[in-house]
């Protein structure tokens, strides 16, 4: 035992040990949240429960979670337990959806009271616009209040036919909406901006007033027409129903309008149920939140988190590495240098809370504030940069993560030998030809390691972002059609937001709740992205100047 | 012991040189690192189109006395220096001396080659860039004749684009010759230019420093007798940051003056 203590293996256990331990960690979190995000994307099969007593005879729902709890804990709230043996009992959380016929959509029932309980291959799950899904059965489609079912073993593909043209009714409907009526509407606020910019300096007059009325007049005919054709098509889009029957035995009819998707999930092979799966995340990745970000996809947010990120490394780089350069080839080797080196690795310990009001009152209040007055004095009182928005998010993460930037910087300075800098300046070169013929090139690995702690640094932080211009809703993209095309001084959404504000915000924790498991597997495979990305270039780069390290 | 140089025809006096022989000349040159004293009292003409080397044991000041006379101990913060290296009659170390302009003049090779990393041909032509060379036939010129000038076309001519990493390290030296010589200075420093390389590398690169004196003023520093013996046209020996010795190479290996030298030449100490 002594000899084995001396032989220093114990000491190898122990480190090879706490390795393992880290991995395991590292590890069972992405398991987790890859399991738990990625299978709510999975078709879950669709359960008909029947009970015994007389007021709910039928539930149809997904079995959302089950656990063991103790009986005892029923007794204590007061439900009845006379039919029940044992110790322990187990309940489902069903979710039932339907959410307009029923209080809750979900609701926990207890194991023993189900008398039967089966998976109808019948039973249809629709996804729709408004409230929630639906669970039932599909009983009839019509038009115009008539039947268009005439063979009732066709009925899939009669409500599949008439919600794909419902789709791309709706579609069309969207593109007007995001395309010309929301350019009209940018053109409008442009002529009001423009009528109160003549007014601000006094040229105002009743032929510009008379001119500036012509382009509306215009505008809004346009705006008429457009609004026309959208009407149009929503009438359209009214014209087909769909007949349900619910758990509760009743029929039920809705516009086809409101169907987004409709699911047999009890009736799939595999192979549909994977194409189901992979559509499902396609879908989550591309669409739009919908019923207050907990169904529909997270495509603003990917969009928000990766260009923020993006504007963010645009401005700190260049900072980082001119700041870096200064330090370490200009400054004096001197006491307040090394103060200053000193407090810049400090600057990253500054909780990132602290930025985000530093961000608040010097970017958003002061600077923002003071562009407006100098270039927007037309739109105020409404502020256009005094208000939290994507480039002082930017901004704000910059200087956090500006630290990092200049540190790994100056130690890529360092790591070059001093050979190649006197050769340079040996043929004449001056200091600053030097830098940015040589040193530059070969510092560009050691930059790139700082951008890539840096962007992942930046991606993942959400406190300061909620004082400096992440929302819950954006209704515009930070980028589109309308010139100038960057539109940096709106607000963004941004997945690590999202996970908080689903998770914590949301009106349905419940039916959110895989929602977050679901974003933060997205968020880490944003960054992960970013950051093979980033490492790529880096590698790239360190191929081409592979050499000096000899 | 030591192999001179037989077919050394043309040497001169040291001590006895026409003005317009002198390349340069070194006048009360006294350099200091802090408090230390690294050179006192250096009094020497090097003599235009001669190889001239300065030997001497570790630490004794030869290299710090080669980077005096194209400014590179200007990088080195504590370093002060006081006296004249004069090129053309004008004192380098003058207050009015572009020290870019004086580096084109008095090029510079070091003792591990340091290429840098761009293709072989951007390494040559680095020194034109710089003076805004950019017309692409003359930038060609440029590279045969830098890259023939220094023994190395035949070898790369047929891979210009490639890094400059690629290259052997004797192949590597040869390159920053040329670089050196593609900005057509009119001295050219060479830091022992052989101590990181294989004695076949070393033997092509003394065959090449013969061949540059033609038409550059070489100024060697070396660790290896035999080398300075081999390939230099006058030889300095320093000691403890004095200028023991100055003379043309027989004379100083053969009959020197002084008895440090004779020691150290026939290897007592060093």
């Amino acid at each position: 035992m002594k000899t084995w203590f001396k032989s220093g293996s114990p000491w190898i256990w122990m480190t090879a040990g706490t390795v393992s331990v880290a991995l395991i960690a590292v590890l069972g979190l992405i398991a987790l949240i890859a399991w738990r995000g990625l299978s709510f994307f999975w078709p879950a099969a669709i359960h008909e429960f029947h009970f015994s007593d007389q007021e709910r005879q039928v539930l149809i729902g997904e079995i959302y979670d089950r656990e063991q709890i103790p009986v005892t804990r029923l007794v204590d709230a007061g439900v009845d337990i006379s039919h029940i043996d044992g110790e322990f009992v187990t309940r489902y959380l069903v979710k039932v959806g339907n959410r307009e016929f029923v209080p809750l959509d979900f609701t926990w029932i207890l194991e023993p009271d189900i008398v039967r309980q089966e998976t109808p291959k019948d039973l249809v799950m629709l996804e729709r616009a408004r409230n929630g899904n639906f669970y039932g059965y599909l009983e009839d489609v019509l038009e115009n209040g008539q039947t268009v079912v005439q063979d009732p073993a066709a009925i899939r593909s009669v409500l599949r036919e008439r919600m794909r043209r419902a789709l791309q009714l709706r579609d069309e409907g969207l593109s007007i909406q995001r395309g010309p009526i929301a350019s009209i509407n940018y053109q409008l606020e442009q002529l009001r901006l423009d009528r109160r910019r003549l007014e601000l300096r006094g040229e105002y007059s009743d032929e510009a007033e008379a001119e500036l009325q012509r382009q509306e007049e215009l505008l809004r005919e346009e705006y008429r027409a457009v609004e026309q054709e959208l009407f149009a098509i929503r009438a359209d889009m009214e014209r087909d129903q769909v007949v349900m029957r619910d758990m509760r035995g009743e029929r039920v009819t809705f516009s086809m309008s409101l169907v987004l998707d409709a699911t047999w999930a009890n009736d799939m092979n595999l192979l549909q149920k994977w194409g189901y799966f992979f559509k499902q995340i396609g879908k989550f990745v591309t669409e739009d939140p919908r019923e207050s970000n907990t169904e529909g996809g997270v495509f603003p947010a990917i969009f928000g988190t990766v260009f923020m990120v993006l504007l963010m490394s645009v401005i700190v780089t260049p900072f980082g590495v001119i700041a870096a350069i200064y330090l370490h080839e200009y400054a004096g080797k001197n006491n307040i240098t090394r103060m200053i080196r000193i407090a810049v690795i400090n600057l990253a310990g500054v909780p990132s809370i602290v930025y985000g009001v530093f961000g608040l009152g010097f970017f958003v209040y002061m600077v923002g504030g003071t562009l407006d007055q100098i270039f927007y004095p037309e739109s105020l009182p409404n502020p256009t940069f005094g208000t939290p928005g994507v480039l002082w998010s930017a901004l704000t993460l910059a200087i956090l993560t500006l630290p990092v930037v200049i540190v790994s910087t100056e130690e890529g300075l360092s790591r070059i030998p001093s050979t190649v800098r006197e050769g340079s300046l040996a043929l004449g070169a001056t200091k600053a030809e030097t830098i940015w013929r040589i040193i530059l090139p070969m510092a560009s690995p050691a930059i790139m390691t700082g951008l890539i702690l840096a962007v992942a640094r930046a991606a993942g932080e959400v406190a300061p972002l909620m004082l400096v211009g992440v929302v819950k809703s954006a209704p515009t993209l930070p980028v589109d059609g309308n010139f100038p095309f960057f539109h940096l001084d709106r607000k963004f959404m941004h997945l690590g937001f999202h996970i908080y504000d689903v998770g914590f915000q949301s009106p349905n924790v419940e039916a959110a709740r895989p929602l977050v498991y679901a974003t933060s597997l997205l968020l880490i495979t944003v960054i992960v992205g970013l950051n093979l990305t980033a490492i790529g270039v880096r590698n790239r780069l360190r191929e081409k100047f592979r050499s000096l390290e000899h | 012991m030591i192999t001179l140089n037989k077919d050394r025809s043309e040497a001169v006096n040291v001590d006895n040189l026409s003005p317009d022989e002198i390349a340069l000349s070194v006048r009360n040159l006294n350099l200091y690192y802090g408090q230390a004293q690294a050179l006192s009292n250096i009094n020497m003409d090097i003599p235009k189109g001669k190889v001239t080397a300065f030997i001497g044991p570790s630490g004794c000041g030869k290299s710090t006395l080669l980077r005096c006379i194209n400014r590179m101990n200007d990088l080195v913060e504590t370093c002060r220096i006081d006296g004249e290296i004069n090129l053309h009659g004008q004192n380098i170390y003058d207050r009015k001396v572009d020290v870019a302009a004086l580096r084109r003049q008095v090029g510079m090779v070091f003792q591990r080659p340091n290429p840098f990393p761009k293709s072989i041909y951007e390494n040559v032509v680095y020194g034109l860039r710089l003076m805004g060379v950019n017309d692409r036939r003359t930038l060609d010129e440029v590279v045969e004749r830098s890259l023939k000038g220094a023994a190395l076309w035949n070898e790369v001519k047929d891979r210009l684009k490639e890094s400059a990493f690629s290259l052997s390290g004797g192949q590597q030296q040869r390159l920053v010759i040329a670089r050196a010589i593609a900005i057509e200075p009119e001295v050219l420093l060479l830091d022992e230019p052989t101590s990181a390389l294989d004695p076949i590398s070393t033997l092509t690169i003394e065959e090449l420093i013969t061949e540059l004196k033609s038409k550059y003023t070489v100024v060697i520093v070396t660790h290896n007798m035999q080398q300075a013996a081999r390939v230099s046209d006058q030889t300095a020996f320093l000691y403890m940051g004095k200028l023991i010795e100055y003379a043309d190479t027989n004379t100083l290996f053969t009959t020197p003056r002084e008895k440090q030298t004779e020691d150290y030449i026939t290897g007592r100490y060093g």
